[in-house]
């Protein structure tokens, strides 16, 4: 597979996965303005994913849209980081997971602002306000709960414990991350891993929350081999055009 | 028909979230030009998953097609990115009488907008943020200390 395709939609799938699970909270978070804050969220992820499918598809030869891209591939064509696709667990485990992957958008995109693939590089200068944005409440949260009552202190340390391992997988580099680099068209890897440590690691003992020492990561997003969620989450998100296909808005 | 002209034609064409602003106070109508029969308005979208791009990009089709234009191609373009610098001063104003505090001018998301964000109902600089996200993506929600109102604050992008 052509690896600059191949980065910018590993890009996509990760805005499109994590959009739909957060979009699953609409109507459904503890009160309104977080439920209008979180599906916000996931419309700039889903608008996100969007452009860097549109762009993945001119970067082949299949000429595949954003919508083909989005709904009429297969669970090992997909190549998301395994943290996306998680279900959305209590409100403790969706906000830690938003904001491990909130504080790595943020790195990622400043970088890719510079790409040297232009269109990524606009498509970055736009995600990188919103992220911030993201990062910001996300991060509040992680406060405000860590460091809150002791049950929300008890949810939040369950919920990093469990999500923990799956952080490793945004740091591994393989040929793919190694094109990118070479290339200019993305940042390595392991640069984006100490900007991201030093977020977290602050973030989370200002949380009152203890770092877990042992990993034991979890990964295979980005081979296309995924957990038990995502063929539950697929089958939901594209029944409609794999049922009726062709359907128009 | 010149580009004055055609952007003249445009300003029929509203922003379906903020009605009370054009695309043009919006920022989002970046030009237009005419080659033979086919006119290109190029657009730059306010935010990635902006819900009402595919809506304004109907209604300039709709609106340039009744003016006796054959061929209306819209051209999204990204870069340089949309920022709400580009909002006009009229823009600006309509926000403010719809009840909408405009976005401070600094340009820079992470401002402390706290101290400068006036109320647009009692112009009262003690406010407090409500929550980062408001009725729509580009707006948060904020309460006035001193007149108690709520209001939507257009957030700086």
């Amino acid at each position: 597979m052509n690896k600059h395709f191949q980065y910018v939609l590993r890009m996509g799938d990760n805005a499109l996965i994590l959009g739909q699970r957060m979009s699953e909270w609409c109507g459904h978070s503890p009160f309104l303005e977080e439920d209008i804050a979180m599906a916000n969220c996931a419309l700039d992820h889903v608008g996100r994913a969007r452009m860097l499918l549109t762009h993945a598809g001119t970067l082949e030869d299949k000429r595949r849209t954003e919508d083909d891209l989005a709904f009429l591939r297969d669970e090992r064509e997909f190549f998301n980081f395994l943290i996306c696709e998680l279900p959305i667990g209590d409100y403790a485990f969706t906000l830690m997971r938003q904001y491990l992957v909130d504080a790595y958008h943020f790195h990622l995109y400043s970088r890719l602002q510079t790409s040297s693939d232009g269109v990524l590089a606009a498509i970055a200068a736009k995600a990188i306000k919103e992220t911030t944005y993201h990062v910001r409440r996300s991060g509040d949260w992680i406060i405000k709960l860590g460091d809150g009552s002791d049950e929300s202190h008890r949810r939040m340390q369950d919920a990093l414990d469990e999500v923990w391992g799956y952080t490793g997988e945004l740091f591994a580099a393989d040929e793919v991350d190694d094109f990118a680099s070479s290339k200019g068209i993305g940042p390595d890897p392991h640069a984006l891993r100490l900007d991201w440590e030093r977020d977290v690691f602050d973030k989370l003992r200002a949380a009152t929350l203890r770092i877990p020492e042992e990993i034991w990561p979890i990964s295979g997003g980005r081979q296309g081999v995924h957990t038990e969620a995502m063929g539950a989450l697929l089958a939901e998100m594209q029944f409609l055009q794999r049922s009726y296909p062709g359907l128009n808005w | 028909m010149s580009e004055t002209e055609i952007l003249q034609l445009l300003e029929s064409v509203h922003d379906p979230e903020i009605p009370s602003l054009t695309i043009e106070d919006l920022g989002v109508l970046r030009s237009a030009r005419v080659s033979g029969d086919t006119v290109e308005v190029v657009i730059t979208p306010t935010y990635s998953g902006c819900p009402a791009m595919d809506v304004i990009e109907a209604d300039i089709k709709k609106c340039l097609t009744s003016n006796g234009f054959g061929n209306v191609l819209v051209t999204t373009r990204l870069a340089p990115a949309w920022t709400t610098e580009w909002l006009t001063e009229k823009g600006r104003e309509i926000l403010k009488k719809s009840g909408i505090a405009p976005p401070s001018r600094c340009g820079n998301v992470n401002f402390p907008e706290n101290r400068i964000i006036e109320c647009p109902m009692c112009d009262s600089k003690s406010v407090e943020l409500l929550s980062q996200f408001g009725t729509t993506a580009c707006k948060a929600l904020y309460r006035c200390q001193t007149c108690l109102e709520p209001f939507d604050y257009f957030k700086c992008h």
